[in-house]
């Protein structure tokens, strides 16, 4: 099973790597260099040394794998099916779990390794620019939960990719279901805190403000994960070959 | 776990190639033999010879995308051979193609088959195809398998019912009396050339002495060689009749 993993993600990672996005092989590689640019170097330089001391610069790192992942997620299953490869594909003796494990992790591994590099590359930025001597480095707990959490993220945006698209009867259903998906994530947690009633808002507030860092990183971690095991579940569930050969 | 050992041991060439346009030529045979779990030095030697056989080594590099329908058949051709599976499945391999291209495929089809022994299993609407390149035919109408034979036994099933006698002067007062004899049961006339369907056991010389007889000038006259289309047709019309009847 992990041969067959390792060979869905070869080929995966050379069409995401080389040709895999709306914009093209160039579009590509210039949305890469742009984001490393900017959560690399241009954010670091411009927050100083409170890049790594601040916690809220957390978010910038779920961001990252995020927007990559959903920008080539879409075309694992939809794509294939649209350009005639999924059959083919399908008719090898490629185990289902193999398929759908090196589609996810393909994406995944994608967007968290680009995550990764932009933060060494901040992590060096801000070494050169505020250094002075001493080493500028996250807390530890922050650097877990960086790590940690932009994993959970990227695996968030993998298999909800993944799920969608394998649902989608084209590439273009597949993104606008995607971006639709996202738009809800994001916008969800906003709106729940604002038709709440007010007490548990302050309650939760409170809760928050007292919770020390630690805490809360888990507790997001656990959300998360819990998310990713439901999203990778009901993926599973619906990879079914015969079914997706008469789709 | 059937289905599983069913694609561990065959490959398949589909309606569509199933190439990854995006990727090389030799990107899409290395994935395919990864897929197969082929040792590595094997894969590469096998690719170049595969690729060498179809002539399309030299051309590796480039994008699938860019190539033509012809090209991308034999590359996919080259896929499905590539494991040595034991059987392949071809659905119309050459639809699409103009006839060189075709004829082309065909070739490399028939040759790198016989190379490494492999069983094809072909689909096809195109029966000088399935004549060309195939040993064993199943012919199959409305999902009822109508014959299966080497497409020689399919034509010779029908061999002898027919005659066809080529020459000129066929008058129709004489198609009228050969169509009124015992034994035939059609005649057409196409150009000089008289087509006549005979029952089973009709005798064709007595035949041939009437037409004489009735003037016409004989140059030639020959039993019927259907070709495996021909005697397709026939056989379909045969089992609409049965199932009329």
């Amino acid at each position: 099973m992990t041969a067959d993993i390792a060979t869905v993600l070869w080929k995966e990672w050379k069409e995401i790597l080389l040709f895999r996005s709306r914009a093209g092989r160039l579009g590509n590689a210039l949305s890469m260099i742009m984001l490393l640019a900017v959560f690399g170097i241009y954010l670091p330089l411009q927050s100083g040394p409170e890049w790594v001391t601040s916690p809220l610069m957390l978010a910038a790192w779920a961001w990252v794998p995020y927007l990559l992942i959903v920008g080539v997620i879409a075309d694992s299953f939809a794509g294939e099916r649209e350009r005639h490869t999924l059959e083919s594909l399908l008719a090898t003796r490629l185990p289902d779990r193999a398929i759908l494990i090196g589609k996810i992790v393909a994406a995944m591994s994608y967007g968290w390794g680009v995550a990764v590099a932009s933060l060494v590359l901040s992590l060096i930025t801000i070494n050169i620019a505020y250094g002075s001597g001493g080493l500028l480095i996250f807390p530890t707990p922050t650097l877990l939960a960086i790590l940690g959490l932009s994993l959970l993220i990227s695996t968030l945006a993998s298999s909800l990719g993944v799920l969608i698209s394998l649902r989608a009867s084209s590439l273009q259903q597949a993104q606008q279901r995607l971006s639709m998906s996202s738009l809800i994530l994001f916008v969800l947690p906003i709106f729940t805190l604002q038709v709440l009633p007010e007490t548990i808002v302050t309650s939760l507030a409170r809760a928050a403000a007292g919770a020390d860092l630690t805490t809360i990183y888990a507790a997001v971690g656990i959300v998360l994960l819990v998310l990713d095991s439901a999203l990778i579940f009901a993926a599973t569930a619906r990879f079914q070959r015969a079914r997706m050969i008469l789709d | 776990m059937e289905a599983d050992a069913i694609r561990q041991r065959s490959g398949a060439l589909l309606e569509h190639t199933g190439l990854y346009e995006r990727l090389t030529a030799e990107d899409n045979l290395e994935f395919h033999g990864r897929i197969y779990r082929m040792p590595a030095a094997e894969r590469k030697s096998r690719i170049q010879d595969l690729l060498t056989g179809i002539e399309l080594w030299d051309r590796r590099r480039e994008p699938v995308g860019k190539w033509s329908r012809g090209m991308k058949q034999k590359l996919a051709v080259a896929r499905a051979l590539l494991p040595r599976p034991e059987l392949i499945f071809l659905d119309e391999p050459t639809a699409g193609l103009d006839p060189i291209a075709a004829a082309a495929l065909r070739e490399d089809l028939v040759s790198l088959a016989s190379k490494d022994g492999v069983t094809l299993f072909l689909t096809t609407h195109n029966l000088s195809e399935a004549e060309k390149i195939c040993t064993l035919v199943g012919v199959i109408r409305r999902g009822a398998l109508l014959a299966v034979g080497s497409p020689a036994e399919l034509r010779s099933r029908r061999q002898g019912r027919q005659v066809e006698i080529v020459g000129r002067g066929a008058s129709d007062s004489l198609l009228v009396e050969l169509r009124s004899l015992p034994g035939v049961r059609a005649v057409d006339d196409q150009d000089g050339r008289l087509r006549i369907d005979l029952e089973t056991g009709a005798e064709i010389a007595p035949l041939v002495s009437r037409v004489v007889a009735a003037g016409m000038q004989v140059e030639e006259v020959h039993r019927g060689a259907e070709s495996l289309e021909e005697a397709f047709l026939a056989m379909v019309r045969e089992a609409g009749e049965e199932g009329q009847a």
